[in-house]
């Protein structure tokens, strides 16, 4: 699959350069010299918010709940800078809606709202408790609460789920836009047509509802993270008699503690409280605000002000612009309201492991010693957007241990040792080629930084670049086309669908995922210990045992030298001053948790 | 008169076919030619890494499989005589005008469109307003006292304010006047629900769009100024011992006044069209901001309805222009 979240926000800057990049950057030098100078004279000097209440200091939404209250009323505004995909919790594959959907769509299991990795923790919504494995994790059993309703008072049937997941994964040509597990790993689900095409009565036969309330799905292998694939808003009910299929994000049915107001496509959107909606029922959802308003297509450069303001929420999650990360890390007042965390997402550079000379593992292991990853991290912004890595998984994704098995001295890099592992592989130079996407100008600044660490062990890159839209379609992610055009080397990003090694290993690692285009095995990894280790460990039902597995994984791809982490990606948030309940987790991508921000303003 | 103006539309409606036919063939020919087949078309419409099944299945909707031709001739018929779309259990009826469907937000695009427009016409309209008087009257000040302090200050900052792009303008009246100062609203009132806040909102907008055109306007009017007042008709109706307050405006103005109708018309039909980047800078929800969303979301008929639209502005705003020449200078006549 396309690593559509790691997508995240789009900075309209970004764009803007690409068109007028000398004047772009020329109004961001003034505004951020503009907003410095204003800095100066700002009210806000003495640290205190505007209701005069100190603020809790840096990165205290990753370490506990910032502003927690109970105090209802009020509207709570969230900005965007752009659209998203869909708000249709079938249709999305964003994670910042994985996260909002929530208010009003309530899949099965979804992440209990904590503080940094303890939010990773998965708690039952919708299901009464987490799935009941049986048959050695093929088969997974729901049972729903009681008194469940949606937003007109009819009741939530198990069938609802059902249909729910029905149209999500097997219409494609219909609702296309989000993940598709389920047609994966439910058995017979390469066959089942959706139900726009398939009208018989049963429906697909591998999800079984024997009654209204129990939901069982039968799996074609053992999976034992299934509860990750139940919290995906996909198994929140639909039900079938007011799905308009692509239509039905106009008029969608509420099972959650909001619903919806009005839907304006591509500007606005306004939730209010569900009255149907039973606090009895959900032991989760608060129901602060009165309101709940999204804005969408808001210059993000107006949404950072809000933001500072204690205006809005920034929907997208994914931090601040560059101009107001100079401002804001360089004054004490306002970096204590902000949030510095772990995006769940590793940068690194694939090594194409198919290609002479890095099939030879030497030739890779002297690309690991020749990189110089401070000067990379730099590239990319700095500590404030990166830890420097040394693991292919993230620190806040379970499974993490930590190592470094191509240690330099202050991880600048180690030429001589370059040298040497390049004279074990029989080589003095090597030419090659790098490829970076060219809408993004820290991962062309980073391929730089590596394009010159690289040339004092021996070893020539070029840097090609080209769009993030074609990058894994007709590029980067086309074997073939690597191997035409001596690429060895390829900037890439990954997170995680899931904060599981499962979920961020196998799509980069597993030799099964090498596809002919839109690949996201970048090194074409085909390692049959690595394999098989993944297809064990997913079929493990012990939690611990499953990470030491992750763990080895992990070890192995680093031995056989497959990728160099870079850097583990982390995001600057700027926590608004009036909201309530903020707190930053791991599960979604270090963002602030949207199911229960409520406002002190009236 | 009458027979003028048929002649004009008609030939109007020839070019507005050949503007959406040339952009067609940006978006869907180009691609072609550079060897992208309708199975990769298709994909970038379908989430992740799609069955053959799954493109099959987008091709057929969009009517990606058809011949270009044929794909154009349905984009025609649809403004003609609407159509209809298949969104799975349900379909659409897309009634006449129909600009099309957009793949990527599945909504029709018209709705956008004539939602979107008061937007676009109320920041176009003022900025217009803002910047006709402000431009003609400096450029006529400046022209009657050339050299003086007043003329060169004036023409210095028209000339910063050519030069500076909205980038900067715009994000600097935002800064200072919506930020720093809150003088100004924030979110977009409809003139007929709150008149006063409605100004109130748009005119950062105003100012610094204004602040573009009118450095143009007075170059121009200055220039054009220049020229009359040393034509003979002047001297004559000095000599008359007309006032020069009359000679000024009803003599020399009146005559200067005829190219800048010709840029004037020009400029507010293609602002009409969407002011892409002041829209997006001041995150008004426009028939421009309608337009990059479409461009980034490679979504052709958005873009498509929006070039249809601007075209259809310059068009008509030229057709205006004409008509008001004659009115404007008595040599003029329409035949």
């Amino acid at each position: 699959m396309r690593p559509w979240r790691e997508f995240g926000k789009f900075p309209l800057m970004e764009e803007k350069q690409t068109i007028m990049r000398r004047s772009a950057l020329a109004a961001v030098a003034a505004i951020g010299s503009v907003s410095l100078l204003l800095a100066g004279c700002s009210k806000a000097d003495d640290g205190k918010t505007d209701d005069g209440t100190k603020a809790a200091g840096a990165n205290a939404a990753t370490k506990g709940v910032v502003n927690a209250s109970t105090q209802a009323g009020g509207t709570v505004t969230y900005e965007y800078s752009d659209v998203p995909d869909s708000f249709d919790p079938g249709n999305t594959y964003y994670g910042y809606m994985f996260n909002f959907s929530r208010l009003y769509a309530r899949p099965l299991m979804t992440f209990k709202p904590g503080p940094g990795e303890k939010g990773n923790e998965l708690v039952p919504d919708l299901a009464e408790s987490a799935g009941v494995p049986s048959d050695g994790g093929k088969t997974w059993t729901y049972k729903l609460r009681s008194g469940l309703k949606y937003q007109d008072g009819t009741a939530i049937t198990s069938k609802d789920v059902k249909y729910a997941v029905e149209r999500s994964n097997f219409a494609r040509d219909v609702l296309s836009l989000g993940p598709n597990y389920f047609q994966q790993f439910l058995d017979g689900g390469d066959k089942y047509k959706g139900p726009y095409k398939d009208k018989s009565a049963g429906g697909l036969a591998s999800i079984q509802t024997p009654d209204d309330t129990t939901i069982v799905f039968k799996l074609n292998r053992a999976f034992q993270e299934f509860d990750y694939l139940a919290a995906q808003p996909q198994t929140a009910p639909v039900p079938q008699s007011k799905d308009k299929g692509i239509d039905y994000v106009k008029n969608i049915v509420s099972s959650g503690s909001y619903q919806f107001q009005s839907y304006d496509e591509g500007k606005q959107v306004v939730l209010v409280r569900n009255k149907n909606w039973d606090a009895a029922t959900d032991p989760l959802r608060k129901q602060y605000p009165d309101k709940i308003v999204v804005n969408l297509k808001v210059n993000a450069e107006t949404i950072d002000q809000d933001v500072q303001a204690g205006n809005a929420i920034d929907l997208g999650g994914t931090g601040v612009q560059a101009a107001t990360q100079a401002d804001v890390v360089n004054n004490a007042d306002k970096k204590a309201s902000t949030d510095n965390t772990y995006g769940g997402r590793l940068v690194y550079m694939a090594i194409n492991t198919k290609l002479k000379p890095f099939d030879n593992v030497e030739c890779r292991k002297a690309v690991q010693y020749a990189i110089d990853k401070v000067s990379v991290q730099t590239a990319e912004g700095g500590p404030i957007r990166g830890d420097i890595a040394t693991t292919v998984l993230p620190p806040d994704i379970p499974g993490y241990q930590k190592a470094d098995l191509y240690a330099t001295d202050g991880s600048k890099g180690d030429p001589a040792k370059a040298k040497e592992h390049l004279k074990a592989c029989g080589q003095t130079t090597i030419n090659t080629n790098i490829t970076a996407r060219s809408d993004r100008p820290a991962e062309i600044d980073a391929a730089t930084a590596i394009i010159n660490s690289l040339k004092t062990a021996g070893i020539n890159a070029t840097l090609k670049q080209f769009p993030s839209g074609k990058y894994f379609t007709d590029y980067a992610g086309v074997p073939k086309w690597d191997a035409d055009n001596n690429v060895g080397l390829m900037m890439m990003q990954w997170g995680a669908d899931w904060p599981a090694g499962f979920g961020f290993l196998q799509q980069i690692l597993n030799g099964s995922a090498i596809g002919a285009s839109g690949n996201t095995n970048l090194s074409q990894f085909d390692d049959k210990e690595v394999n098989d280790l993944l297809g064990k460990a997913i079929g493990t039902e012990d939690q611990a045992t499953r990470e030491g597995m992750y763990a080895e994984v992990d070890a192995k791809t680093m031995d056989a030298a497959a990728l160099v982490p870079l850097t583990y990606f982390k995001v600057l948030l700027y926590r608004p001053a009036n909201f309530t309940n903020l707190v930053s987790t791991a599960a979604f991508s270090g963002q602030y948790d949207y199911l229960n921000i409520g406002t002190t303003k009236k | 008169m009458i027979s003028y103006i048929l002649r004009r539309t008609f030939a109007a409606v020839i070019l507005l076919l050949v503007v959406t036919a040339v952009t067609f063939a940006i978006f869907f020919l180009l691609p072609r030619l550079a060897g992208q087949t309708a199975d990769q078309l298709a994909q970038q419409y379908i989430g992740k890494s799609p069955s053959a099944a799954d493109i099959a299945a987008v091709k057929s909707n969009l009517g990606l499989d058809d011949p270009l031709y044929l794909q154009y001739w349905h984009f025609i018929k649809g403004i003609v005589s609407g159509a209809t779309y298949d969104l799975g259990p349900t379909t659409t009826q897309c009634n006449a005008p129909c600009f099309g469907y957009s793949f990527k937000t599945h909504v029709e695009v018209w709705p956008q469109l004539t939602s979107r427009l008061p937007v676009t016409i109320s920041l176009a309209a003022g900025a217009a307003v803002m910047w006709l008087v402000s431009g003609v009257a400096i450029g006529v000040i400046s022209a009657l006292k050339p050299g003086s302090f007043f003329d060169r200050s004036f023409m210095g900052v028209a000339l910063a304010g050519v030069s500076l792009p909205m980038f900067f303008t715009g994000n600097l009246a935002l800064l200072l006047f919506t930020y720093q100062w809150p003088i100004f609203g924030r979110t977009y009132v409809p003139f007929t629900e709150n008149p006063a806040q409605w100004a109130n909102t748009l005119f950062p907008a105003w100012c610094s769009l204004a602040l573009l055109y009118s450095a143009i306007y007075a170059r121009l009017t200055r220039s054009g100024m220049l020229e009359t007042m040393n034509e003979d008709f002047i001297r004559t109706a000095r000599a008359k011992g007309l006032r020069e307050r009359k000679v000024v405006v009803r003599h020399g103005l009146r005559a200067a006044l005829t190219p800048i109708i010709t840029v004037f018309g020009m400029d507010l039909g293609l602002l009409l069209g969407g002011a892409l980047i002041t829209e997006t800078v001041f995150s008004l929800h426009g028939v421009g901001e309608y337009a990059v969303q479409g461009i980034k979301d490679n979504d052709l008929p958005p873009i498509l309805g929006v070039t249809l639209l601007a075209a259809l502005f310059v068009v008509v705003a030229n057709l205006l222009v004409d008509l008001l020449y004659a009115a404007a200078d008595p040599r003029v006549r329409l035949s």
